[in-house]
């Protein structure tokens, strides 16, 4: 029971913050849309089509949905850094909750922010013609929200290791920038060189952005841009399994972690 | 008496630098227990041991029967603290902040709100409740974590240097709702200070230097480790003065900011046969009890004031550094 009520509490905190914090909410949102609108557009003319009849902005856009999620929530999930700076940490950590439940409530609390921003960009589905029923919609949310899960609990257990700012500065751009340029947000998966192919396979984005995909272009039965293992195309549902399976770890490692703070 | 604090033999090491060297002291249900040293001495580092944020290298410490490092939840659910450096949410407003420390402590809401409500309005902050904490001045934040640290009422309240940069009506006003949580919740307090008159309400005192405790009595017998009144004088030549003193009575005086000082038993006596059979020109002479002050300086040959100033100076580089980051 004080379990729950420190995963609630921690994830209320951050849902306040987040709604405090409007320019915050904006700033994330601006390096989605650019891409979306300034970048698809004008390569869409210039790439035609990629396989079973998809344009590139429907191609990108689902790969959007996913980096925004995946930003959001790994970005969201290392605030704690920014805690232990300002020394809100040690209200935190004094605190008779369970530590463990911090790094749940963590997770949850960036994931749910994550979504929300995920959601904003399945608004602007008409606007760059892209056709989303309702159904696709709904089979989108829990994708996203594993996904975003995923990477915040990757982001907990990284902030409660690395202690000093700068170097998680630095650290950050290193660590996003090929996690998202190498999950094929921004170009299929064919073809592509076999270190590239080999990175592109061990990244855990790889598997939250390509069910996205499957499921905004309806192409879920693994044909068209799916994941190819030893030779074996794996089917939406692997996908889920396999980044689960990751997501587990990492949150499991990061409650672990946060309990061992000083 | 009911020792609710116990520390055995505290060691805490950095590397080589020993910050707690060794420390053994208990403090009884509802006392007011005052840490005093300098800079560094290893006040914050012993809190910090006892409020489970850092473990000892070696030695023991309980709270309420509770060991400090193996039974780290018991400990959390019954203290309160008052943290030296900022530890607030600044993205959320006063009244959030509090909200979220009522929660966290399982205060029950029946009562949280008028709680709540009490602490700002004792602090003077329910006007600004409802703005962010960034907005507020330092001042203003330095109340705002007193007042969430009594929001609690816990069991034992640490205070870390808990006034530091208040105005004097303040901090007669924060003192006065201690005063009044000790009554009537039977608080238990432990306080850091570097104010002499702080130090003083205390009801024993624990004077600590190099992460040693060099003493610990009551304000009233640390007095009497001085035991005389301190006479100051300023003389047209300071050394010639120091010589006579010497010759004259057998007493060692020292150099002050602008003179020299000396102690004696009853002396208001001494003054006048003093004044009518001095050799050197006297200027000014003044006479005071002794403050905690000198017996710090008697008890360490260093006062502890000359600390403040750079204390003060250090607070001011913090603060200064935090803007800069942002
Ligand atoms: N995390 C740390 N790593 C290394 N050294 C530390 C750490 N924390 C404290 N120290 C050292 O331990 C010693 C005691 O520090 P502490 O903060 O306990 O002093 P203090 O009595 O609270 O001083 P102040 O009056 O300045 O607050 C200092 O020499 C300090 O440099
Ligand atoms: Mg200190």
């Amino acid at each position: 029971m004080s379990f729950l009520r420190g995963i609630y509490i921690i994830w209320y905190r951050d849902l306040l913050r987040f709604w405090h914090d409007k320019m915050r909410m904006g700033t994330m949102m601006m390096f989605p849309l650019l891409f979306l609108f300034i970048f698809g557009s004008g390569l869409s003319k210039s790439m035609g089509l990629l396989g079973g009849g998809v344009d590139f902005v429907q191609f990108m856009y689902p790969g959007i949905i996913g980096m925004t999620v995946l930003m959001s929530s790994f970005m969201g999930a290392t605030s704690v850094v920014w805690d232990r700076e300002f020394g809100f940490l040690k209200e935190v950590l004094v605190a008779p909750i369970n530590r463990a439940s911090v790094a749940i409530g963590k997770t949850l609390g960036s994931a749910t922010i994550a979504l929300i921003q995920g959601l904003i960009i399945l608004i602007l589905a008409p606007v760059i013609g892209v056709s989303l029923p309702g159904w696709t919609v709904i089979k989108l949310l829990p994708l996203m929200f594993l996904l975003a899960a995923c990477l915040g609990s990757l982001g907990v257990l990284l902030a409660t290791r690395i202690r000093s700012m700068e170097a998680f500065q630095t650290l950050m751009p290193i660590l996003t920038f090929p996690m998202i340029f190498l999950s094929g947000v921004f170009f299929p998966m064919e073809g592509l060189p076999v270190w590239m192919n080999v990175l592109v396979k061990l990244n855990p984005a790889t598997y939250g952005i390509t069910p996205i995909r499957q499921v905004v272009l309806g192409t879920s039965e693994g044909t068209y841009f799916g994941i190819t293992l030893f030779g074996h195309t794996l089917s939406l549902w692997q996908d889920v399994v396999i980044l689960a399976a990751f997501g587990v770890t990492m949150l499991i490692l990061a409650m672990w972690s946060f309990s061992k703070q000083e | 008496m009911n020792d609710i604090i116990k520390v055995e033999n505290l060691v805490k090491k950095f590397g080589e630098l020993v910050a707690v060297d060794n420390i053994s002291f208990t403090v009884a249900m509802g006392e007011i227990f005052g840490f005093l040293g300098p800079n560094g001495a290893g006040k914050t580092t012993t809190i910090n041991i006892l409020c489970t944020l850092a473990k000892p290298t070696s030695g023991q410490a309980s709270i309420d029967g509770f060991d400090v490092v193996h039974q780290q939840k018991q400990v959390r659910q019954l203290i309160g603290l008052v943290f030296q450096d900022p530890s607030l949410d600044e993205r959320l407003s006063g009244l959030q902040n509090l909200r979220f420390h009522a929660m966290v402590y399982n205060v029950p809401a029946s009562v949280s709100e008028q709680r709540i409500k009490q602490v700002l309005t004792m602090t003077e902050l329910w006007d600004r409740r409802n703005n962010e904490v960034r907005t507020y001045s330092g001042g203003m934040k330095r109340r705002l974590e007193m007042a969430r640290g009594l929001l609690h009422h816990p069991k034992v309240l640490f205070l870390d240097e808990p006034t530091l940069g208040l105005d004097p009506q303040t901090r007669n006003r924060l003192w006065e709702y201690i005063l009044e949580l000790q009554q009537s919740e039977g608080t238990t307090i432990f306080l850091t200070t570097h104010y002499m008159d702080e130090a003083t309400k205390a009801n024993r005192i624990a004077i600590i230097d190099y992460g040693k405790i060099v003493a610990l009595d009551t304000p009233e017998r640390l007095k009497e480790i001085v035991g005389k009144d301190i006479i100051s004088v300023k003389t047209d030549d300071n050394n010639r003065a120091i010589e006579e003193i010497k010759l004259r009575y057998q007493i060692e005086a020292r150099h002050d900011s602008d003179g020299l000082t000396f102690e004696i038993a009853n002396g208001e006596e001494f003054i006048p046969s003093f004044i009518k059979e001095f050799g050197t020109k006297i200027l000014s002479i003044s006479l005071r009890r002794p403050t905690l002050d000198d017996v710090f300086l008697k008890l360490t040959g260093r006062a502890i004031r000359e600390e403040e100033v750079r204390d003060s100076f250090k607070a001011m580089v913090r603060q200064y550094g935090r803007r800069m980051r942002r």
